[in-house]
């Protein structure tokens, strides 16, 4: 019983944490070019307002159209269940669950690309081609970086992975999970998420014909995700596991806090790169996590 | 020591692959300028007792490498005007997976060379023999003239990373020597970019390939 209550009081704080952070990273933009800006809890706000909106469906959409974002949004939910919470670990744990939470966030992305396929809007299968094509270099940059963590930790949980801090090439994961974390919530560098041509979106340009409740569960998942990948960046770089439990949290927290500090100034003062060059830095993001790799394995060895 | 000198050198092997990876020629000759001073530093560090000789040797590396040379290429950048390399022959994926390749083989590779104790320790020969490849991937798969020269100059720090090994028993005049031809081959070749642009209106080595009266 005090499992489960348990249970749902850490999925309560990270559905309700997670649109927070979307809410800072405007701020922080706003912030940057003088302006007053959306006030921190505009996305709750949306999503309320979503929420009570009605769906416009297409003839042509099976109803895979409505089941895609509800499947991802519970991948990615599940998939935040799995990240261990600094002290106070993760709900679910088990050896090799890194490689279920890698999966599940391929199954949400999967669902999502099905769910914008079906429609047959052909900027929604521009959209997905793009997306399907980056996430090819993006989970080779995430595999890659988890393969370093669990060869320099010796462990394959991840609450054993993300306890201990990641060594020597610390600074070179820390600089190639940055890059996936932007990567993967369609931030500056890769995509704008405040474009509004068609052409050029990539994660915009897959939701277009979504409305009311669809749109609201997957604008809450991107929030969550950028949530997830914030957690694991900053657990993969902190040494949480030796410090006091109230000391981890205040660290955790304070690390989130800047890496959603970081995406603002990122997207404030760097402009989206051309397509073309987008496979160059998610290259150059997944050699970092190689070379961090490298170092943690000839570390080990020594 | 040993600690700082692998920071330096893996940052020297970092700029290896920034050069490989980067289409805008002042980046890359920003990153040989900077992997110049990098190597420079490194002989006070290999010195542990203060040494005059290995001080100026260091200082003016660090001058020549760092700021004479990169002076020179970007005059010639400026008077030939261009600061763009448009098509390689190598792509910038390739050439930069290429360089990761041969940075993880070369220190795959130098851990089977007999090496002294003491430099089985270091970076020092995967740092070398990385940035000799990473020079070669740079001489062969760029087709503007000052690119190749970068390439040029960055396979010639990997022979002085080399030529570190050494240190003790190299003469100050051969390492005077060297750098005294790395700066007049870099002017010389700044004349020659200059010529190269008012004979053929491009810096494109490409064009130079056919004999003409």
């Amino acid at each position: 019983m005090k499992s489960l209550i348990e249970t749902v009081f850490r999925l309560v704080v990270w559905l309700f944490v997670a649109p927070l952070l979307p809410g800072i990273v405007n701020r922080v933009k706003s912030w940057i070019a003088g302006r007053k800006g959306p006030p921190l809890l505009q996305l709750y706000f949306d999503l309320a307002r979503l929420w009570k909106k009605g769906v416009v469906l297409s003839t042509f959409a099976s109803p895979g159209f409505v089941a895609g974002p509800a499947v991802a949004w519970v991948a990615m939910v599940c998939a935040a269940l799995l990240v261990p919470l600094g002290p106070a670990g993760s709900t679910i744990n088990f050896n090799g669950d890194v490689i279920l939470l890698v999966y599940l966030l391929a199954a949400a992305r999967f669902c999502t690309v099905w769910a914008a396929l079906e429609t047959g809007s052909s900027f929604e299968g521009m959209g997905s081609a793009r997306e399907v094509s980056y996430a090819v270099l993006t989970e080779a940059a995430l595999i890659t970086a988890v393969l370093s963590l669990s060869v320099q930790t010796g462990s394959v949980a991840l609450n054993g992975m993300l306890s201990q801090s990641s060594g020597p090439g610390a600074a070179l994961l820390a600089a190639g999970l940055f890059s996936v974390l932007l990567a993967e919530n369609c931030r500056v560098p890769f995509d704008d998420p405040n474009t509004h041509l068609e052409l050029t979106m990539i994660h915009e340009a897959m939701v277009l014909d979504h409305s009311g409740p669809p749109l609201a569960v997957i604008l809450h998942g991107a929030s969550v995700k950028l949530l997830l990948f914030s957690v694991l960046l900053s657990e993969a770089v902190l040494p949480l596991g030796g410090m006091s439990p109230l000391a981890a949290a205040g660290a955790l927290a304070g690390a989130v806090a800047v890496v959603t500090i970081g995406v603002g100034l990122v997207e404030s003062l760097l402009a989206r790169f051309a397509f073309r060059r987008v496979p160059l830095l998610l290259t150059t993001a997944f050699l970092l996590c190689l070379f961090a790799l490298l170092l943690a394995w000839k570390g080990g060895t020594q | 020591m040993n600690e700082t000198m692998n920071l330096l050198i893996g940052l020297a092997m970092g700029l290896n692959l920034m050069a490989l990876g980067s289409s805008r020629l002042p980046s890359v000759v920003r990153a040989m300028a900077v992997q110049g001073v990098v190597l420079g530093c490194l002989p006070v560090i290999i010195e542990r007792n203060f040494d005059w000789l290995v001080s100026f040797v260091a200082l003016v590396t660090v001058l020549v490498k760092g700021f004479a040379i990169p002076t020179l290429l970007q005059r010639a950048m400026r008077s030939a005007n261009i600061d763009r390399e448009i098509e390689p022959f190598i792509g910038y994926v390739p050439s930069l997976l290429l360089g990761a390749v041969g940075t993880i083989a070369s220190v795959a590779a130098a851990r089977m060379l007999p090496l002294l104790p003491e430099h089985a320790e270091t970076l020092i020969v995967p740092g070398a023999m990385a940035s000799i490849f990473t020079g070669f991937v740079l001489l062969v798969g760029r087709v503007k003239a000052i690119s190749q020269v970068c390439g040029y100059l960055i396979m010639e720090n990997g022979i002085y990373l080399f030529g570190l090994l050494l240190i003790h028993s190299t003469p100050f005049l051969v390492e005077s020597g060297i750098l005294l031809d790395l700066t007049v081959g870099v002017f010389i070749i700044g004349i020659i970019v200059d010529r190269i642009q008012r004979a053929f209106d491009s810096l494109d080595t490409r064009k130079l390939t056919t004999l003409r009266e």
